[in-house]
């Protein structure tokens, strides 16, 4: 369907209000950097931040804490993908066990993830594994959900169409249920992603010896703020990047 | 066949017995048997993992010595200021950018995607500024309890029907009179799921940051456990915890369902 036409003189004002909202954020800030408001470094000016940020990506160290901070990501990613997909099509494809599940997936969900950081420190100690398991807990709970409610809404013409010809249990599942639950793996990913990210880089700045988080929460306790606000603007972006990447494959691959 | 009193009850109490409530209980009671069974064994390792039994008696002692009911109150006020506030920002906010074209079309797509952001990874941000105190944590609970509340808002009140404002228009309602008796009362609902949101989502930050920094309520507890290693105490906290999540989401969503007759 066509999306209405926005009037041309609508979108130049709405890209103006767009273009000066940060150069009025940036000016406010350079200001509060001058003002001696407040303590001297805390709020360090934006040429600061500038250079701060062009030494760090400079720095060979960057990469490494980087890769480690992608490495757990990915690892805890997978791992959330695939419990979450397989738990999800085995509570969602019986009915009284979803509702059996229900209680205790919602209300874990909504548990912040990080106070499990010291139940999976003592199992797998303060290395890249426990951010991978913390990661993977995180993501576990939007992945199974959405795709427990995903297998729940496959219509049931489809289910009794794939009993009377006998199909076995792999076959019902990758040719009924999968196929139907694309959009609902796809958009539990996508959130399940995004809490996989804060879980890991929150871990890593409670207890760790490498990755993003570690890296920020070391130049804060040195008293490097500039240096730390440029890891943070580094890890928005990397997030920012791994959102529009999702936003892609779920426009692509999710037609509900 | 009309049943008589005595089978009715017998019904109710199977369709108790059968329900998924009972099953989910069943399910907790067996989880926590087979992990008695597994410590009691050695198979599973008690440095690791605290035995249910353990874990309900360091419940009481954290209620007693480690005053945990305080400290879900400091959670809890910290979590309703926040959410009060984030109120106070985000209705006007909602509205401003559902009564200003221009400023819903620049904004509403930025709010969506800071909806989307690791907004919690700010806080060494807010920790420098403010400082280690309620300031930190009521202002991140503010700042990701405000983006669902003026989403949600904003989408309310698009959402009210034509029909109805229609209706306004040929009693003579005033612009005012419209928004008061009509858009405001129609919005309820959807503007209640952003507010339920927004505390959850307070509630969740503030608590992570609390553990983060060791300061304030339930959050540090589950830290201070951990770094006095009393294994069952810092499951007792965060068993407390995820009751406290499932209380709240229960509470919130029977009072969702109540503003939302259907």
């Amino acid at each position: 369907m066509a999306q209405a036409r926005i009037d041309p003189k609508i979108r130049r004002q709405v890209l103006t209000i767009q273009v000066l909202t940060p150069v009025v954020l940036i000016i406010l800030w350079e200001f509060i950097a001058r003002s001696g408001l407040l303590y001297e470094g805390v709020v360090p000016t934006t040429l600061e931040v500038v250079r701060a940020f062009w030494s760090e990506i400079s720095s060979p160290a960057l990469y490494h804490h980087y890769g480690i901070t992608l490495m757990e990501l990915f690892g805890g990613f997978i791992v959330a993908t695939i419990t979450g997909v397989v738990v999800g099509i085995a509570l969602g494809s019986r009915p009284f066990a979803s509702r059996v599940a229900d209680p205790f997936l919602s209300s874990l969900a909504t548990t912040p993830k990080i106070i499990f950081l010291p139940v999976v420190m003592l199992m797998f100690g303060i290395g890249p594994e426990s951010k991978v398991a913390l990661g993977a807990l995180a993501g576990f709970f939007p992945i199974a959900l959405s795709t427990m409610a995903g297998t729940l809404g496959v219509r049931p013409v489809l289910v009794n169409v794939g009993k009377v010809l006998n199909l076995s249990r792999w076959q019902m599942l990758t040719k009924i249920y999968l196929p139907s639950l694309v959009g609902p793996i796809i958009r539990g990913m996508r959130l399940g992603l995004g809490v996989t990210v804060i879980a890991i880089l929150l871990g890593e700045i409670k207890l760790s010896n490498a990755g993003l988080g570690f890296l920020a929460i070391e130049y804060y306790n040195s008293f490097h703020i500039a240096n730390m606000y440029s890891i943070l603007i580094i890890i928005f972006l990397t997030a920012l990047i791994i959102n529009a990447a999702m936003s892609y494959i779920s426009q692509r691959f999710d037609r509900s | 066949m009309s049943m008589t009193p005595a089978e009715h009850r017998s019904k109710a109490f199977l369709a108790f017995i059968w329900s998924p409530t009972t099953a989910a209980l069943l399910v907790l009671l067996l989880l926590g048997l087979a992990l008695e069974g597994l410590l009691a064994s050695g198979l599973a390792d008690r440095s690791i993992v605290a035995a249910p039994s353990e874990m309900l008696q360091s419940l009481g002692r954290l209620f007693a010595r480690d005053e945990l009911g305080i400290s879900f109150l400091i959670t809890l006020a910290q979590a309703l200021s926040a959410t009060l506030m984030a109120m106070l920002i985000g209705l006007p906010f909602g509205y401003a950018l559902f009564r200003y074209e221009l400023l819903g079309r620049a904004y509403r797509g930025w709010l969506a995607a800071m909806f989307a952001a690791p907004l919690v990874l700010l806080y060494p941000l807010f920790l420098v500024v403010i400082g280690r105190n309620y300031g930190t944590t009521i202002t991140m609970g503010v700042m990701t309890g405000m983006i669902p509340i003026a989403l949600y808002t904003c989408e309310a009140l698009h959402k009210v029907s034509p029909t109805l404002l229609k209706v306004g228009a040929a009693f003579n309602l005033t612009v005012k009179q419209r928004f008061r008796l009509i858009q405001v009362p129609a919005a309820v609902p959807d503007t209640f799921t952003g507010i339920r949101l927004g505390l959850i989502y307070a509630l969740v930050n503030i608590i992570g940051i609390e553990f983060l920094i060791d300061f304030g309520g339930l959050g540090r507890v589950v830290s201070t456990m951990f770094f006095r290693y009393d294994i069952p105490g810092m499951y007792a906290a965060i068993f407390f915890i995820i009751l406290i999540s499932l209380l709240f989401l229960t509470i919130l969503k029977r009072v969702e369902r109540w503003l939302r007759p259907v």
